[in-house]
């Protein structure tokens, strides 16, 4: 019995690490309609700057504060690429992310490396233990960092006028222009907050997973994962939606076997795309396509 | 008449100049997992090709000639392996060639090889690759084989008997987990567990969870390479197991080390015995060898030696032995790589054989080691 416990536990901490890489998602998506596939080069992007940059010399937490800051730059100009683009269809645009993402990740193997970097843990080497499997706090700074960044978004969509603006944009673009509001700008800033949060993803995971220029496709894959389970509506589905993934595949690997971990995703991913596409929290919505 | 024969001199100079070119350069290919998921293989090895290549040039070539080096760049894809390898037999046309740096993607080209009766110089580990032996296909490079031997041996000195594996499930993780478990029933040694991850895995949590709750466990082996290791070694300390972990040598890279940071202390392993060569006894043949190459390596590249980067030493010195010999075609550079004998290398000394196209032993070919505060250690 207990060691149901300890997979449930580790369960979620990895889902913790999935739902803060699929929260970028549903940023973008319920702004622009768009998948962002770009969002996984955002994650390693934050952590493998801040490698380099401390390796180079920098201070620590000026080295993550620039990093934040680039790959923020990175999501401003993504935005800007599919401004220009703005006439075509949404399909076009989600390759457009596609291609931007194997840009980046190019651009990180010629800039960067090609090797495997990793990151101190920002609060030391210590774990707790729980139910007899260990939660490092490094995985508790990204539980505590995950439920944070959804509370501060809710709070900004629900209770701040710019946010409450960008839900009125995503809705009826046009009553939204008459309300004086500019399209353009909110997208920005949408880009901007999705390339933030998965820069500080990245800072985070770092330490666990380690980072290379490669590893935003397994990363946004799962974190897609996690956002389409969850609804793809709102960061907290994403988080639900990593949380059940995490568990799911670590029970897998518990119960049955290691090897069948990977399918787990997909699996969830097609019975979702199957039976609940809009999500284990739809009703029967209109999809928006 | 004199204007013929200005034309007829012209025109055969031109001929014999030109056939003299074509014949002036001794062209190898190389096949390098040079980016991806096993560029600390690759890189090394095709830094080391690059280098060594220009030095023996540098130096006159062999016998006069230059070598030329065709290298291509798989990212540890098989497929791209087979692309490339077809590329350098028929487009190329190598006489030899050096790589791959796995051992699925060198598994995928072993048909091309033996078709085209090219040989092949693997940089890879796993021993299905000279075990059976194919007549064009070497490596001189320990086996996973030796490493389960080796550590085996070990584990028995040590009365550690009842076993748990964690295995990556790659190339070279599935090829040492299966010879293990064969070695394993030789030497009476029992597995209670037997775990797998993915390559691209970022916890193995809940498979050490599964070892840590199984009774009895002596001690653990990890055979992998790659990110995975680091990673089950940070979990294993992280989960306070106290069972000793054993790593095989596909992690004898600093990579390793520093990616694992703190929970690598006490790891024990099996490496070449490029890795530690200062700490190497003085009446190790392969000692001068090792320390050579290391400190070349170091200099050049200002980064820690790589016994992967060894094995590229290895097999570019075992051809151009077999070419100083006197091979001209690749069927006579098959030949005389099958007898090369009392070949110091990096990785031992090697003595090749009709059947036997490893030509390595573990007592010369392999170090027990141990990392003490962030360095290599040879074990007791």
């Amino acid at each position: 019995m207990t060691e149901l416990f300890a997979f449930l536990i580790t369960g979620i901490t990895i889902g913790f690490v999935y739902a803060l890489v699929g929260m970028g998602f549903t940023v973008i998506y319920n702004s622009s309609g768009i998948i962002n596939f770009a969002q996984g080069e955002f994650v390693m992007a934050g952590g493998m700057i801040s490698v380099f940059l401390i390796a180079s010399g920098s201070p620590t937490i000026l080295a993550y504060i620039l990093a934040i800051i680039v790959t923020a730059a990175l999501g401003v100009i993504l935005w800007k690429l599919t401004d220009f683009s703005k006439d075509s269809s949404q399909v076009s645009l989600i390759i457009l992310t596609l291609g931007y993402a194997i840009f980046l990740r190019g651009l990180a193997e010629v800039v960067f490396d090609k090797e495997l970097h990793t990151l101190k843990p920002l609060l030391g080497n210590g774990s707790i233990e729980l139910f007899g499997t260990v939660v490092s706090y490094q995985m508790l700074l990204i539980i505590v960092v995950s439920i944070l960044i959804v509370i501060a978004l809710w709070i900004f969509f629900n209770k701040t006028w710019l946010g409450k603006a960008m839900v009125a944009a995503s809705q009826n673009v046009d009553s939204a222009k008459l309300m004086g509001i500019n399209i353009s700008k909110i997208l920005m800033l949408n880009y901007t907050i999705a390339a933030t949060i998965a820069a500080i993803a990245g800072i985070l995971l770092t330490p666990i997973t380690s980072t290379n220029y490669e590893v935003g496709m397994m990363l946004g894959l799962k974190g897609f994962a996690a956002a389409i389970v969850g609804g793809l509506s709102n960061p907290f589905g994403a988080v639900v939606g990593g949380l059940l993934l995490g568990v799911m595949e670590t029970l897998v690997a518990g119960y049955i076997s290691s090897e069948y971990k990977d399918a787990v995703a997909f699996i969830i991913m097609l019975l979702i795309l199957f039976f609940r596409p809009g999500g284990i929290f739809s009703t029967t919505k209109a999809e928006r396509v | 008449m004199k204007k013929t024969l200005l034309k007829v001199a012209t025109a055969s100079m031109l001929i014999f100049g030109g056939i003299a070119n074509a014949a002036d350069t001794i062209k190898i290919g190389a096949i390098v997992a040079a980016t991806g998921p096993a560029s600390f293989l690759g890189d090394p090895e095709l830094k080391t090709l690059k280098h060594y290549v220009e030095k023996i040039n540098n130096s006159g070539g062999i016998n006069g000639q230059k070598l030329e080096l065709v290298a291509y760049d798989t990212g540890a894809n098989p497929k791209k392996a087979v692309t490339f390898t077809k590329r350098l037999l028929h487009k190329d046309k190598v006489l030899a060639i050096i790589g791959p740096s796995t051992t699925g993607e060198t598994m995928a080209i072993i048909p091309l090889v033996e078709k085209a009766k090219v040989p092949l110089l693997s940089m890879a580990g796993g021993v299905p690759i000279i075990e059976p032996v194919k007549k064009h296909v070497f490596k001189i490079v320990a086996t996973d084989r030796m490493a389960c031997k080796k550590i085996m041996d070990d584990m028995k000195a040590k009365n550690l008997t009842k076993i748990a594996m964690i295995s990556g499930s790659g190339g070279f993780g599935k090829s040492m987990r299966k010879q293990c478990l064969d070695v394993a029933k030789e030497k009476g040694i029992e597995i209670l567990a037997d775990e797998t991850y993915g390559k691209k895995d970022t916890d193995m949590t809940a498979q050490l969870l599964k070892i840590k709750n199984t009774k009895g466990v002596q001690a653990i082996l990890n055979p992998g390479f790659g990110q995975g290791p680091a990673i089950v070694t940070k979990n294993y300390h992280q989960l306070k197991m106290t069972q000793p972990l054993y790593e095989s040598h596909g992690v004898a890279s600093k990579k390793y080390i520093e990616i694992a940071g703190d929970a690598a202390e006490g790891v024990r392993l099996v490496s070449p015995p490029v890795v530690v060569a200062t700490k190497l006894d003085d009446n190790n043949p392969v000692k001068k060898v090792c320390l050579d190459y290391k400190n070349e390596f170091e200099k050049t590249f200002k980064t820690p030696v790589s016994s992967f980067g060894g094995h590229a030493y290895d097999a570019l010195y075992a051809l151009v032995d077999a070419i100083k010999r006197g091979a001209k075609t690749p069927e006579q550079i098959r030949d005389n790589l099958e007898n090369l004998k009392n070949f110091v290398g990096v990785d031992g000394v090697v003595n090749m054989s009709k059947d036997n196209h490893l030509g390595l032993d573990t007592k010369s070919g392999m170090v027990n080691l141990v990392i003490k505060n962030g360095d290599w250690e040879i074990a007791k």
